[in-house]
């Protein structure tokens, strides 16, 4: 599903330039379910921001889904993030002015859906979420991990192959995180493949699977018995 | 052009514009201020010509009177000083030979008592032709002016101003058909007319047919002074020389005498006047657009600050897969948005203050600015304009949305 090798990536800083991703190799299938752990400046978010084709490699190669991710425009870019991947962010980022179920057509509507049908699979989406009865509601009317939600619904609603999470559950205190990170594994039960990153060694244990990076490097790459959020709850 | 029917184009422009009502405010006045004074400016200047056309409008503007005075220079055996006296032959000679004369006009005046019943008064007496009706177009209020007819049989007969029948009449007393004592003599009444806001001379108070004039006060060939008009498409200027060399020529004047022909030249007066206001004119639109452009730009600025702030926003969309001509598709559409409110707003606004001096200078018949308006198709180019003055200053914004990497622009806080 996602293969990636020999990848490099480097920062100039001044003259000289930071080495953060000094070669690479990782392959994900589908249905599974990743945390890459890592100190900061361990290149994690780096990765992940490559796989999600806002940063571009300076070596190695990266398929996604078979399709040779490379010489990206912008629009190319765009077109391809809205066609295979999610983004959660830690920061949720929704858009303030606009409604839950707003933010969880957008994608859609950069898919250029009409308005009933994106409010209708937005609709479904925020159902998913549980968050029906909050539609109509702005952003700074939810709570943390209403807007946690949203921003998963909104990352569901364009049906990506792939669910890229940088810090889901990093703004949220530990009973909500749970709460997030249980229904991100029932997604991953239904089979989405989810990569995430974070820095919290319990939520990295609700994953299959932990890659730790190191200067740039993959360190480790174990599979683990997943720990069921519901668990905690 | 689809997007420009979706809803959410217009939402996005709705929110983005509402979140901001304070400053999206203050960027409208710019353009709001520059398409007011724009329209203002060329309504006024609009009323100011038509002021001018409406003094001016029953006369012939491209014209010249040229009268006898005394000589300026010795020539052929005459001495200096020689009284000049025109002639009805030389008003003739001079439509015959002189290139682009439309007519030439002899005139007389006299002032006499006039008599009816009780009432008199000395009033100016003009002999005319009935050609003076199409120079000096007479408002006729009742009857006509006088004809052919009236000229070859020689009638005795009175075309009077208004303000003639107010003095010599009993208020509603007819007067058409009635008759009039002048010098003596009885004339009948068979029109009158308005009194005129312009009448190049002294004042029109009645006009008898120029043969009648020459029989009653003994006039022979002799005429006062002579009104030429030329077509429209000869300098009147030219006109008034040609003239002018042969009158000197056909009464003996020495060509360089400057003093023999006195002359009012109304044809070089207007054109002085119209060139004042074509100035006027080049000036409003100058004003009025550099303010426009002034007003468009603050628009560009303000967008410039909103698209800072909004950086986090645009690489939210971004990652969610908004192509960079989206991003830029949906700015402009602001820039264009606004600038059109703004100067749709400037353009009622403007109306009303048309309406405005309409009300305080439009009235009466001694107006200062008459029907003070603005073409349909002005408008609309000032339109045009602010189209595409807002989309060239909202591609600024768009592209400075677009040149920050998705990567940083989520990085922002």
């Amino acid at each position: 599903m996602l293969k990636i090798e020999k990848l490099h990536k480097s920062y100039p800083i001044g003259d000289s330039s930071l080495h953060v991703l000094k070669g690479i190799d990782l392959s994900v299938e589908e249905g599974e379910m990743v945390a890459i752990m890592g100190s900061s400046g361990s290149g994690k978010s780096t990765l992940l921001n490559i796989i999600g084709m806002l940063d571009e490699a300076d070596e190695g190669s990266y398929t996604l889904d078979n399709v040779p991710i490379k010489d990206l425009t912008e629009k190319k870019a765009a077109v391809y993030r809205n066609k295979f991947l999610g983004f959660i962010f830690q920061s949720f980022n929704l858009i303030n002015y606009k409604t839950a179920v707003e933010n969880v057509a957008l994608p859609l509507y950069y898919q250029g859906q009409n308005r009933k049908e994106r409010i209708e699979k937005a609709m479904f989406h925020l159902g998913k979420v549980g968050l029906r009865d909050w539609a109509k509601h702005l952003p700074n009317e939810l709570s943390g991990g209403q807007k946690q939600r949203v921003a998963i619904a909104r990352a569901l609603a364009a049906n990506p192959k792939l669910l890229l999470a940088d810090e889901p559950t990093g703004a949220l205190d530990t009973t909500t995180s749970h709460e997030i990170m249980e229904f991100i594994q029932s997604l991953n039960d239904e089979g989405k493949t989810i990569l995430m990153v974070t820095h919290e060694e319990d939520i990295a244990q609700m994953c299959k699977r932990i890659v730790r990076l190191k200067d740039g490097v993959i360190m480790e790459d174990t599979k683990v018995t997943q720990v069921r959020a519901s668990a905690h709850v | 052009m689809k997007f420009l029917f979706d809803r959410d184009t217009w939402q996005e422009v709705y929110d983005s514009l509402t979140k901001n009502k304070l400053r999206s405010i203050l960027t409208m006045v710019g353009v709001w201020w520059g398409i007011l004074l724009l329209i203002g400016l060329l309504g006024s200047a609009r009323g100011l010509e038509n002021s001018f056309n409406r003094l001016f409008g029953s006369f012939a503007t491209n014209s010249v009177f040229v009268w006898g005075q005394s000589t300026g220079m010795p020539f052929k055996g005459f001495q200096e000083g020689r009284q000049v006296q025109l002639s009805l032959s030389d008003a003739i000679k001079i439509e015959e030979n002189v290139e682009g004369i439309e007519f030439v006009v002899p005139r007389n005046i006299t002032r006499s008592l006039v008599v009816h019943g009780f009432l008199s008064g000395t009033f100016g007496v003009y002999g005319d032709y009935p050609l003076l009706d199409q120079v000096q177009k007479k408002k006729m209020q009742y009857g006509r002016f006088i004809n052919q007819n009236d000229i070859d049989d020689n009638k005795k007969v009175v075309v009077i101003s208004e303000s003639i029948y107010k003095q010599l009449f009993e208020k509603d007393a007819e007067a058409i058909g009635e008759y009039i004592q002048i010098n003596g003599i009885n004339f009948k009444i068979i029109g009158m007319f308005a009194n005129d806001n312009m009448s190049g001379g002294p004042r029109a108070d009645m006009h008898i047919p120029f043969t009648t004039f020459q029989q009653v006060y003994n006039q022979g060939d002799r005429i006062g002074w002579m009104m030429i008009t030329g077509k429209p498409e000869f300098d009147i200027r030219q006109l008034e020389r040609d003239a002018k060399l042969l009158l000197k020529n056909l009464n003996n004047i020495h060509p360089e005498d400057k003093r023999a022909f006195g002359s009012f030249n109304l044809g070089k007066e207007f054109g002085k006047l119209t060139g004042f206001l074509t100035g006027m004119q080049f000036l409003t639109w100058f004003v009025g657009i550099a303010t426009l452009i002034a007003g468009v730009f603050a628009i560009g600025n303000i967008l410039l600050i909103t698209v800072k702030e909004r950086t986090k926003e645009i690489g939210v969309r971004r990652a969610l897969g908004a192509t960079p001509f989206e991003i830029k598709r949906q700015i402009v559409v602001e820039a264009v948005f606004i600038t059109l409110v703004a100067g749709l707003l400037g353009i009622i606004s403007g109306g009303w203050i048309l309406i405005l001096i309409d009300k305080l200078a439009g009235q009466g018949p001694d107006a200062t600015l008459v029907n003070a308006s603005v073409s349909i198709a002005i408008v609309f180019v000032a339109l045009i304009i602010l189209i595409i003055l807002g989309t060239l200053i909202g591609l600024i914004p768009a592209f400075k949305a677009t040149s920050v990497k998705p990567i940083d622009a989520l990085r922002e806080e």
